[in-house]
């Protein structure tokens, strides 16, 4: 690939883009708590988001103590337990992922990678963060209402969600209903902005396929969270108006206790079908950022332009609406009509072609790399590995047959931990060893990561991976106690005490990584503008953290995509999206 | 550049010109963002249609009365769009008491309309038999309380265009604070007939609707 010589008359001034108009902060207050500035809105997404999910870690530790070591912990019962498997999973794939991938990265990445000074819309953008506070604080506080949080599984099904019997369902379910509405409001405050920014406000020469794959997995996940999360907000308020005003949505008849309850004609089917229809996009909320950011790492880290840049964005965007058509995938055992099955084991399958085609085309990118095995590299393939073998057990449970004997067992937890629990967090981790320089001007202490790196990911493996096994024994999930069980061997138990440990071993990494947050923030090596040597616009910024407004007097030009790097010809390894000749000036 | 046109460009090849104006839609940002958001709106209005056509097709279903209030409320919210589009041609034209009226007409019309949906809630509580656990009636109160919610929010928009009238002349982007406040009190307009014309306006509809397709 030989480019062509600039003149000249071929570099153009920057582009007049409207400018938004900042608000430009007059105290500390509006400096850093009630900000507007997209990047401060990043960082406090990301720390409230780090901050309770550190609960939802200490929760699964507190599952796992039960699990291990079932006659010890005599103090965790089974309302107990329910609630903590609960929470943890809420915790983890609402309040964690979906609100680090997109509050967190959405509105760090999106200004800076596309060349604008802010979202377009920064007050609500600002809004937005504060109702995802009120969110999590309503969450919170059901852990000290009377009868304590819910404890109807993450699913939340009714109609034992808001039965008695069901812990939590006193007040608990209330709050946390009250919480996802508060939630999805909050989201979609956010969403609006991200989705117009990407559209509107990118910067001159940014075309949609000079975007770096960050942008676009960002943006079809906002995109889909958009559509989704509807579907939870109805199911949502529809299981509040039966808790609380006593209508009859999801409640068929019921006799509890002996005595008929009001309740009647309802149909519990059809939260699920409302369910799915958000849980299953949610995956790929949650992945397709991850896929975007993976293959940024991978090719910065590699020196290497990404292998099928195009085929990369069409595959997101293909599973991205894909995605909306598989949902009763989580309902094989509902009792739905065999076509039906069929139907959408038929369409899960198919989902697995774009996705195996990311995964060629990263391993395609390595090939022949030159790879640096930087903590953020080290965590991108360590989540090409797992995502692949959690994909593998998808393509399992996808056909109905093979689903309905293993539906509710450990062999299903396994598979969604490793797909979309520690693949993502994976990425996360990537990202943040990635982007902290950008954020703080420092580096993160890379021994300090490494030791971070192993533990997780050999850990995490020793976690998940004898769950496939335990579940093809038929060890069911969310049992507080299996007792003695003729087809569970004693081996099993041995297994379960072998996985907690190693599920504490990995939580006690993360306080490593904590501290590696906090220590290098004051005393981590000072990394410059552009430490990875990378080609994307937010590592060209005047300042290193870039200031309000991200780009000094002038917008950055683009010139070329998100890729360049070793080309041919060129004075660096990389050539910045802004440069116009591929000498430098 | 159209939009597939867009989405197949080879971006690895040299281009040395930035490729023309970066932006993929042109729209100033406040009105993507506005139809974004009545695209969300769609999808959960069109979601409670759904669940109400489950629930109409597969589970028991007693139908209830409906209020016959409800084509006064029709009534009343057509004439808030009517006020709407009035300030808008009266911005378009510079004449700032049109835009006045206008949003006063918008205003007042739809406080009324919701005042009225007050009014057909109790009218249904009243009747009897009145049984909360009866879908139908309990879809009636979820989708007009959703509704009204909305409409609810865009009084807030509407309030702070007002307060933008004040200035002699007026503000730069008056004309499309007001053109956006119209947008929404139409789509709003729009739903609210496809709900009342399939679910409220006593007619059963729905299941017509249904039964043409084979599902009930
Ligand atoms: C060290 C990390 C983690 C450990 C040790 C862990 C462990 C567990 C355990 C033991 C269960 C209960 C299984 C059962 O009996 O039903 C569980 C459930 C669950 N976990 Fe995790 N988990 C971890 C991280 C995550 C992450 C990152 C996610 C994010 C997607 C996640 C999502 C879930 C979900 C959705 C459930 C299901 C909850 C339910 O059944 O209602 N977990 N986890
Ligand atoms: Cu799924």
């Amino acid at each position: 690939m030989v480019e062509r010589s600039l003149g000249p008359a071929d570099i153009v001034p920057p582009f007049e883009v409207e400018d938004v108009e900042l608000y430009h902060p007059k105290s500390w207050l509006t400096k850093y708590v009630f900000s507007q500035d997209a990047k401060i809105i990043a960082i406090q997404y990301s720390l409230t988001a780090l901050a309770i999910g550190l609960v939802a870690l200490v929760l699964s530790w507190l599952v796992r103590l039960q699990l291990g070591f079932p006659d010890y912990f005599t103090f965790i019962d089974a309302t107990l337990y329910y609630q903590f498997i609960t929470m943890h999973g809420m915790i983890m794939v609402i309040y964690l992922l979906t609100a680090l991938f997109l509050g967190g990265f959405g509105n760090y990445l999106i200004p800076l990678m596309i060349g604008a000074r802010d979202m377009v819309f920064p007050y609500v953008n600002m809004l937005s963060y504060w109702i995802y506070l009120l969110a999590v604080l309503v969450l919170a506080a059901s852990f000290f209402t009377p009868g304590g949080p819910t404890g109807a599984g993450w699913t939340l099904y009714p109609p034992q969600a808001i039965l008695a019997g069901t812990p939590g369902q006193e007040s608990g379910i209330v709050l946390m209903l009250v919480s996802l509405i508060l939630f999805i409001i909050g989201f979609t405050m956010g969403g609006l902005n991200y989705v117009v920014t990407v559209l509107q406000a990118r910067a001159r020469g940014m075309t949609l396929m000079r975007m770096p794959l960050t942008i676009w997995g960002i943006f079809t996940a906002t995109v889909m969270a958009l559509l989704a999360f509807p579907a939870l907000f109805v199911g949502a308020v529809m299981m509040l108006f039966d808790k609380t005003l006593g209508t009859s949505f999801f409640m068929p008849a019921i006799v509890q206790g002996g005595e008929v309850m009001a309740y009647g004609g309802g149909s519990p089917i059809l939260f699920q079908h409302l369910f799915w229809f958000f849980g299953h996009p949610e995956v790929y909320i949650v992945a397709l950022p991850a896929f975007g950011i993976v293959s940024d790492l991978i090719s910065t880290h590699a020196r290497r332009n990404i292998f099928g840049y195009r085929m990369m964005v069409w595959a997101i965007v293909f599973i991205g609406a894909l995605s909306f058509v598989v949902w009763a995938h989580h309902m094989y055992v509902s009792g739905m009509n065999p076509s039906f099955g069929f139907f959408f084991a038929v369409t899960t399958l198919i989902i697995a072609v774009p996705t195996a085609i990311k995964v060629y085309n990263w391993v395609l990118t390595l090939w022949r790399g030159d790879i640096h095995l930087t903590t953020p590299m080290l965590f991108a393939l360590g989540f090409i590995v797992t995502f692949v073998s959690g994909g593998l057990t998808g393509l399992f449970l996808g056909n109905a047959v093979v689903d309905v004997p293993l539906s509710d067992t450990m062999f299903v937890v396994a598979h969604f931990h490793m797909v979309m629990g520690v693949a993502p967090i994976l990425v996360i981790f990537g990202a943040i060893y990635h982007w902290y320089p950008k954020m703080t001007g420092r580096m993160l202490g890379e021994t300090m990561g490494k030791v971070h790196f192993w533990t997780t990911f050999l850990g995490t493996y020793a976690i998940f991976f004898p769950m496939h096994y335990l579940g093809l024994l038929g060890v069911p999930r969310r049992y507080h106690e299996l007792g003695v069980t003729s087809f569970i061997p004693d081996s099993a138990h041995t297994l379960n005490a072998f996985i907690s440990i190693a599920a504490f071993i990995v939580g006690a990494a993360q306080i490593l990584f904590l501290f590696n947050l906090v220590w290098s923030w004051f005393r981590g090596r000072p990394a410059g503008g552009n430490p990875w040597r990378a080609t994307t616009l937010e590592w060209q910024t005047p300042e290193t953290p870039p200031a309000h407004g991200n780009w000094g007097k002038e917008l950055p030009v683009v010139y070329r995509w998100a890729y360049d790097y070793s080309v041919p010809g060129a004075k660096l390894d990389f050539v910045p999206q802004n440069q116009p000749t591929l000498s430098g000036g | 550049m159209g939009l597939f046109q867009q989405l197949t460009e080879k971006p690895w090849l040299p281009s040395p010109l930035p490729l023309a104006d970066a932006r993929a839609i042109r729209l100033p940002a406040a009105r993507l963002g506005l139809r974004v958001f009545c695209g969300v709106v769609t999808v959960l209005f069109f979601l409670l249609l759904v669940a109400y056509a489950e629930r109409m097709a597969f589970e028991e279903w007693r139908p209830s009365a409906q209020p016959w209030l409800m084509w006064l409320n029709t009534a009343l919210l057509l004439t808030a769009s009517a006020g709407m589009q009035w300030a808008v041609t009266g911005v378009r034209e510079e004449r700032i008491e049109a835009v006045r009226t206008g949003l006063a007409g918008g205003g007042l019309f739809a406080v009324a309309f919701l005042a009225g949906q007050l009014v057909a809630w109790r009218q249904l509580a009243l009747m009897t038999p009145f049984d909360i656990t009866n879908a139908s009636i309990a879809f009636f109160y979820l989708i007009t309380a959703l509704h009204g919610l909305h409409l609810l929010g865009g009084l807030v928009a509407l309030g702070w265009t007002a307060t933008r009238l004040q200035g002699d002349p007026p503000p730069a982007g008056l004309r499309l604070n007001v053109e956006l406040c119209a947008v929404y009190w139409h789509f709003l307009l729009v739903v609210w007939l496809v709900l009342f014309g399939l679910l409220f306006s006593g007619n059963d509809n729905l299941e017509i609707l249904l039964a043409l397709c084979g599902v009930r």
